[in-house]
């Protein structure tokens, strides 16, 4: 399967250091931007403005049309290729981003729809029912919730903290109608994986997260080839 | 001139920007002779109004991260708190998380909304002498989302600074949403003529977070706003029941220290993750209060004092002489 994701976070672009791919420089060919890829088999190509700073510490203070702006191009001159599946990681909010990316899809592509993540906490869902709010006003599809940050199982005794409450996910499903995807936990392992930018999959397919995550993606692929 | 004029297109980017009159937006808008020729960059008059508001404003801080859930709302909430726990201080609390106000809910003030009266908006009292203001007392429902962009969003933050009755205030703390956008820049533009006396940086230990952090401290030292110091949050877990401490957040590169030595910043201090904060937030409830013998209500309290010694130890000459 060949998937591509557009990082449209452009004051904190984190999908280059958690896939590990350094700071190589984004060339151009006939089509436009060459994505990079993670592997030479071609089968995850990124795209994110971490790509483009000379200096990986150097901030983008821009304003809402500077970054219309640049995800319009990410959008439109990211030369992708075949992809199964283009995934785009936004920054929080209902803002600027959001709504440049939606509106730039939308001219040449169908979006299938929106994962909205929370963790279990009524100040996180809080917000995700906004977030809720702006699909529906937008035309988005809601394919479903995550509820990220589920619980934290100690590695020393295995009890179970549920250190960002819980349940909110599966409530905020609920009250607003919506599919509910799953859970995953809090798992140092995840986490530490994400920092180095390695394979969390590959380096630990046993792990209840691994089983969580695998679960959602299955149900979002069922979701979104039988619309 | 209004920010966005009422005859304007849709994605105007805002008659101060240095787009003005260049964008692709502006063509055929009535306007946009006029703002390319720079006519309306011209200073804001705000910023004045805003700076005598701000005289009786003794001390402004503003809370901030490059990064997205890392605590800043909880912080910014505990720390106006703490403040105002002195009960001979006057303390407010702007939030300026425009799309994603969680202020109202953290101090357990949801379904409040705000009262105008002669003098201005009148902002919302959690006690006597500790008041907040936040876009969420403006909204009718829980649901109800502002998708607007930037300048839209800026102009808000105006009112917010010029059309809010303060009163006399010993401390403005300000909570804002991750990033280094329009926001930001608003807040540091319109406070321009009165004097910020620094910002407190948020992060978690992992990299992922100081990443981003770096960012927001670069745009800290872009835009001369001097950095109080740095809190790292979510900064080990112990185990209720086995008491191990495990690093769910790890601090691969050294974490907020590290970032700090090698920045010539100060580490505030560091909190522990701890359940009943985020339970305490949730119930519209202050930590400090619910269980104020825990580790992280200490960690709270010696950050505070910090703060606090900040602000009092760097008053400018002016003020402090005679």
């Amino acid at each position: 399967m060949a998937v591509g994701i557009l990082d449209v976070d452009l004051c904190g672009p984190s999908i280059p250091r958690m896939l590990s791919v350094g700071k190589p420089e984004v060339h151009q060919c006939d089509l436009g931007w060459v994505p990079v890829y993670t592997d030479a088999q071609k089968s995850l190509a990124l795209m994110s403005i971490g790509f483009l700073l000379e200096d990986p510490d150097e901030a983008v203070v821009w304003r809402g049309p500077k970054k219309t702006a640049l995800i319009g191009q990410f959008v439109s001159d990211v030369a992708w290729g075949e992809l199964d599946v283009l995934l785009v990681d936004t920054p929080p909010g209902t803002s600027d981003e959001h709504l440049a990316v939606l509106e730039n899809l939308k001219k040449q592509h169908k979006v299938d729809g929106a994962i909205l993540i929370t963790t279990p906490q009524a100040v996180s869902t809080g917000d995700v029912r906004r977030e809720i709010t702006f699909c529906k006003k937008t035309g988005l599809r809601i394919l479903g919730i995550v509820e990220n940050m589920s619980g934290f199982v100690c590695p020393h005794c295995s009890e179970c903290s549920n250190i960002f409450s819980k349940g909110g996910g599966e409530e905020l499903a609920k009250l607003t109608g919506s599919v509910y995807l799953g859970s995953v936990p809090l798992d140092p392992l995840l986490t530490t994986s994400i920092e180095e930018g390695k394979d969390f999959i590959q380096t630990f397919p046993d792990s209840a997260t691994f089983s969580a995550i695998n679960s959602i993606a299955q149900t979002l692929l069922t979701s979104i080839q039988n619309p | 001139m209004a920010d966005i004029p009422s005859d304007a297109p849709q994605h105007c980017p805002g008659t101060a920007s240095e787009q003005a009159g260049k964008t692709s937006a502006c063509q055929g808008c009535p306007n946009q002779n006029l703002c390319s020729s720079g006519a309306t960059k011209a200073p804001d008059p705000a910023i004045e109004e805003i700076a005598e508001k701000m005289l009786t404003v003794k001390h402004k801080i503003l809370v901030l991260s490059g990064k997205g859930g890392v605590g800043k709302s909880t912080f910014s909430a505990h720390l106006a708190h703490a403040l105002a726990s002195d009960a001979t201080k006057e303390v407010a609390l702007l939030d300026v998380d425009i799309c994603g106000p969680s202020i109202p809910r953290i101090m357990g003030l949801e379904g409040e909304q705000v009262h105008q009266s002669g003098s201005g908006w009148s902002p919302v009292y959690v006690e006597d002498n500790l008041a907040v203001m936040s876009i969420g007392f403006l909204l009718s429902s829980p649901d109800d989302a502002v998708i607007w962009r930037g300048p839209k969003k800026n102009g808000m933050i105006k009112q917010f600074l010029r059309d809010v009755d303060w009163g006399e205030l010993d401390y403005l703390i300000v909570d804002t949403p991750p990033g280094t956008s329009d926001e930001h820049l608003s807040i540091v533009q319109y406070l321009s003529s009165a004097r910020i006396d620094g910002a407190v940086i948020i992060t978690t230990p992992q990299e992922v977070s100081l990443q981003d952090v770096r960012k927001e401290i670069r745009f800290c030292q872009k835009v001369q706003l001097p950095i109080i110091g740095v809190v790292e949050n979510m900064s080990g877990f112990v185990c209720p029941k086995c008491k191990n401490t495990s690093q769910i957040f790890p601090p691969t590169t050294g974490g907020a220290e590290r970032m700090c030595e090698e920045m010539n910043l100060t580490l505030l201090g560091r909190v522990p993750l701890d359940p009943r904060i985020g339970k305490s937030c949730d119930e519209g409830k202050s930590f400090l209060t619910e269980v104020p013998d825990s580790p992280a209500a200490a960690a709270y309290h010696s950050i505070v004092q910090s703060i606090q010694a900040y602000c009092l130890s760097h008053v400018p000459r002016e003020e402090s002489a005679g």
